[in-house]
């Protein structure tokens, strides 16, 4: 597209995003840390969607996940400690044509705002969930969160956290009305990549729980799959995350799976004795959220002072 | 329509060959068990007492539980009706008239001290003969007790009346008692059979006929039976004015959409609630919704990010869902994100009296954010700024880019009392969300040294980008540590309240302008009664005045020179406060109530309090009580 103005120049309206366009701050997470590999994955999958910056809006809660806003140059929303999702709902609520990611951690949505997670994913509203799982509290420095092992030594529970880890894919996939599942670690690129991308395409809540290296504070969580990746499970399908040959071969367990199987699904999320990486569950049709709340945006003043003063009516005396 | 009295004549003729007394205001209640329609009766009254041209103020009586046992004190579910041939703003003293379902329910009424000697109580009198012996002798016992009490008794077989056109009679007595009130008070039959018509409209003519047949029973039942038959004349009102007669709720209700906001954000809570229940019948004509969160911290969350998104967006909550509020409050205020939150305030603290008035969230409401949250706080003081003060807030919020805080409370938010219909103003409506692209020159926080103001850039808007954060930050909203950033941020969001404050006028004193001896400062639903008793008293000459305050944060302009003018200044206010006299209370010790806290702080001026927490609206009766001895004091 292209206008023609009245000293016969010519401005060029197209507009082309480069990765510079996404750029925030400069990331300051700790070396080595996987939220880096996240953050750069964000802005490939926004400029290979060639999003106008100003039409994505990143939301996050509080946490080293939670700083991902900063780091993108979108709008954002750098809310409270837990209350990413409620705040990311609003954004949609009566904005649909606005892109809605939330960069969110594993005290963040399963402690903390736990509540909002299932109700988020209930609402299904369209928008891209990263949950940055790392097995620990990072920001405030070693503290036991619900995805820690068992037996991990944290600043809270020094001889070793008390409880089985909690499984955030069997407690997503058995919320009414969930749409997307997926799960990956952060050091496989091109998996990172695909994931992201089909989740951003995905209408609904997309669910990513990203298995996040923190290597200062919880080296031991993503260790036992970086050295031996026969503890993962790949999921494969046509209509799953796509994945190249060359990165394939990295995984030794492999499983064709269907993402439109819940059941199955389910039954890949419990077996905790390998780490299912992939689309666990996608339902297209699921009910959208904003299809309700965003209705009337087209109303005219008149229609309204109408309506107004019709309801006003009805306490006339 | 309206039933005028005849000129120069005292009575009206209504039916047989009683003549109906003038009177100048009446107060009637009915109360009955949970679920007996007591209120639908009694709300029908007052609004059929308006389109008479009475002023109308009505009251309900809430049991906290939704079903509680039957005939048990407690459990007393019931209205209040004040009319009157004047503005009618509060609840008033003493009821001269009840009508009971059963004898129990009294009892607390009783307590409450809603009766006088001489009250005429119409009970129904089927308990007389209840197969449970206990039951006849609780009745015949509170018959004697109540005639102890210097209540006029009379004993009515309304219910087996009512099984003459209904099988069950719980379903319909209410409707007889309209009829028969209707009669007592010479009010329009027709415009009964209307209200009943236009009440149960949705549910067909097989539900309206037999409502509207118990009704006309009622109102026969009252002509054969009783002597009682009044008039109160219509008031004199500008009869060109338009008027709508809402509960407080309900006003609010309608200020969101006249207000321009596409959306409330709520969890249910009482007596919040019925605000979003009223709206969400309506909100889809003006392309608005309610959306109904997980919780109180969502549905603020959720307003938050609607709001930072360009939308206009409410939440409505009452005291508890206020504190569940406070983190994201606070980030509202941080942020600078525009929102208007209503407080329908209850009795707390804690879970407190869930049905019950109080004006306890002030100082909450004010300061109680961790770290120094400035806002704007304003109260309405009666049902129609239930209505005007939403346009407000959320103009104020915009303009000021800020939270802000409309107080009601139980009182307001469940009184109904009739209006002037408000004209409805297309500015009042939100514009489209600016999506025009952004001065990349000008900071997300464009401070303006001089008043704290900014404009916002909203998502959508090309060049605009910057991230919202609670953390410290700087005018182009960039996470900061430093020590100069904080404080001058800090000032610049103070700054804003100074600046509003600038455009507020001196409130108007209500008596001398030119100051006397006892000065009544209250803010909020108290206005009806403090002016009704404060006019009583100037009636018999005393010096006493009163003053009402809506801005609360900042505070209105001009107070500590229209304090000075007079001998004492006190407030009254439905909020704890020590009894100067109480056990263990000194000067040095003794808690007040929350305005005089404040303003004490504010003026340096030793501002006395009166409070109490009796759960129910102020009488004007109490109050003429208490400021006599205040000016007695004074003056001796």
């Amino acid at each position: 597209m292209f206008g023609l103005k009245a000293d016969w120049s010519v401005d060029v309206f197209e507009r082309y995003f480069t990765l510079g366009n996404y750029a925030g701050g400069e990331a300051r997470w700790c070396p080595g840390c996987g939220d880096f590999a996240v953050l750069n994955t964000v802005h490939r999958v926004l400029r290979d969607a060639q999003m106008p910056p100003e039409k994505s809006v990143v939301v996050s809660g509080i946490g080293c996940s939670s700083r991902l806003p900063h780091y993108v140059g979108t709008y954002g929303l750098h809310g409270l400690h837990g209350r990413a999702l409620p705040l990311a709902n609003g954004v949609k609520a009566r904005r649909p044509d606005l892109d809605v990611w939330v960069g969110t951690g594993d005290g963040d949505c399963f402690s903390i705002g736990g509540g909002h997670w299932l109700h988020a994913m209930r609402y299904n509203m369209d928008m891209v969930i990263l949950i940055f799982d790392n097995g620990i509290y990072g920001l405030t420095k070693k503290q036991t969160s619900p995805t820690t092992p068992t037996g991990e030594r944290t600043n809270t529970h020094p001889e070793g956290a008390l409880l089985p880890a909690m499984n955030p894919l069997t407690v997503t996939l058995g919320i009414t009305n969930v749409s997307f599942v997926a799960q990956v670690p952060d050091w496989n690129p091109p998996l990172l990549y695909e994931t992201i991308k089909a989740a951003h395409k995905h209408r609904g809540t997309s669910f990513v729980r990203i298995i996040q290296r923190c290597p200062v504070f919880s080296d031991s969580f993503c260790k036992p799959y970086q050295d031996h990746p026969e503890n993962m499970l790949l999921l494969t399908h046509e209509n799953g995350i796509p994945a190249a040959d060359n990165v394939k071969r990295l995984f030794q367990e492999q499983i064709e799976h269907d993402p439109a199987d819940w059941m199955e699904a389910m039954k890949v999320a419990r077996d905790e004795s390998k780490l299912p990486v992939g689309l666990l569950f996608r339902d297209p049709d699921a009910v959208v959220y904003e299809d309700f709340s965003a209705k009337g945006l087209n109303k005219t003043n008149e229609e309204k002072l109408a309506a107004i003063n019709t309801a006003l009516d009805a306490f006339a005396i | 329509m309206t039933q005028q009295a005849d000129n120069g004549d005292s009575a009206v003729q209504i039916g047989g060959n009683k003549t109906a007394a003038k009177v100048d205001e009446y107060i009637v209640e009915i109360v009955s068990d949970s679920g007996e329609g007591a209120q639908k009766c009694g709300q029908t009254f007052g609004n059929i007492s308006g389109k008479m041209g009475n002023g109308v103020w009505t009251v309900e009586i809430i049991p906290a539980e939704i079903q509680p046992p039957a005939r048990s004190p407690a459990g007393a579910s019931g209205i209040r009706i004040r009319i009157g041939s004047k503005y009618i703003t509060n609840m008033g003293n003493e009821a001269e008239l009840v009508v009971a379902f059963n004898e129990q329910v009294l009892f607390s009424r009783i307590a409450n001290g809603a009766y006088k000697e001489g009250t005429i109580v119409l009970l129904e009198n089927k308990w007389e003969t209840d197969p449970d012996e206990k039951i006849r002798n609780q009745y015949s016992a509170a018959v004697k007790e109540f005639a102890e009490h210097g209540l006029i008794v009379h004993e009515l077989p309304m219910e087996e009346a009512c099984l003459k056109i209904v099988s069950n009679a719980r379903k319909g007595k209410n409707m007889f008692v309209l009829g028969m009130i209707s009669y007592i008070f010479s009010r329009e039959p027709d415009l009964g059979r209307k209200e009943i018509a236009n009440t149960f409209a949705h549910k067909g003519d097989k539900v309206i006929q037999p409502n509207i047949d118990l009704f006309d029973s009622g109102y026969a039942f009252a002509a054969e039976h009783l002597d009682y038959l009044w008039e109160i004349p219509p008031y004199t009102t500008d009869t060109t004015k338009p008027t709508i007669i809402t509960n407080g709720n309900q006003a609010v209700g309608l200020g969101v959409m006249a207000a321009g906001m596409e959306l409330i954000s709520m969890y249910p809570i009482t007596p919040a609630t019925s605000a979003s229940h009223y709206v969400a019948d309506v909100f889809g004509n003006v392309g608005g919704f309610v959306h109904q969160a997980e919780d109180e911290i969502a549905a603020m969350g959720f307003a938050l990010g609607a709001s930072y998104a360009g939308k206009t967006a409410c939440t409505i909550t009452s005291g508890p869902g206020m504190a569940l509020k406070t983190e994201l409050i606070g980030l509202a205020v941080m942020a600078e994100v525009p929102l208007v939150i209503v407080d329908v305030q209850r009795g707390g603290p804690s879970t407190g009296l869930p049905t019950k008035v109080e004006q306890a969230d002030l100082l909450s409401s004010i300061y109680g954010e961790p770290g120094d949250a400035p806002k704007v706080v304003i109260a309405a003081a009666t049902i129609e700024e239930c209505f005007h003060f939403v346009v407000l807030a959320r103009k104020l919020a915009e303009a000021f880019r800020t939270p802000v805080i409309l107080l009601t409370d139980a009182n307001l938010a469940t009184g109904v009392q009739p209006y002037t219909r408000p004209e409805i103003q297309e500015e009042w409506l939100s514009a489209p969300v600016d999506q025009s692209p952004w001065d990349d020159a000008v900071p997300a926080f464009d401070w303006d040294e001089g008043t704290g103001l900014s404009q916002r850039p909203i998502p959508g808007q090309r060049n605009g980008e910057y991230v919202l954060t609670g953390l410290s930050h700087t005018d182009r909203s960039k996470v900061a540590y430093d020590s100069d950033t904080n404080q001058t941020s800090m000032a610049h969001r103070s700054r804003k309240l100074a600046a509003l404050q600038k455009t507020l006028k001196p409130p108007k004193v209500h008596g001398d302008e030119e100051g006397g001896d006892l000065l009544i400062v209250g803010w909020g639903s108290t206005l009806g009664a403090i002016e009704e008793s404060v006019d009583i008293l100037r009636g018999e000459g005393k010096s006493i005045s009163a003053l009402h305050l809506r801005f609360l944060s900042p505070l209105e302009p001009g107070l500590k020179e229209i304090f000075s003018k007079f001998k004492m200044v006190m407030t009254v206010e439905i909020n704890y406060s020590d009894d100067p006299n109480g056990p263990l209370i000194t000067e040095e010790n003794r808690r007040y109530a929350q305005l005089a806290m404040m303003l004490r702080a504010q003026t340096l001026i030793d501002i006395d309090c009166w409070s109490v927490v009796y759960g129910h609206p102020l009488q004007p009766g109490m109050l003429q009580e208490e400021f006599n001895q205040r000016l007695d004091a004074l003056n001796n």
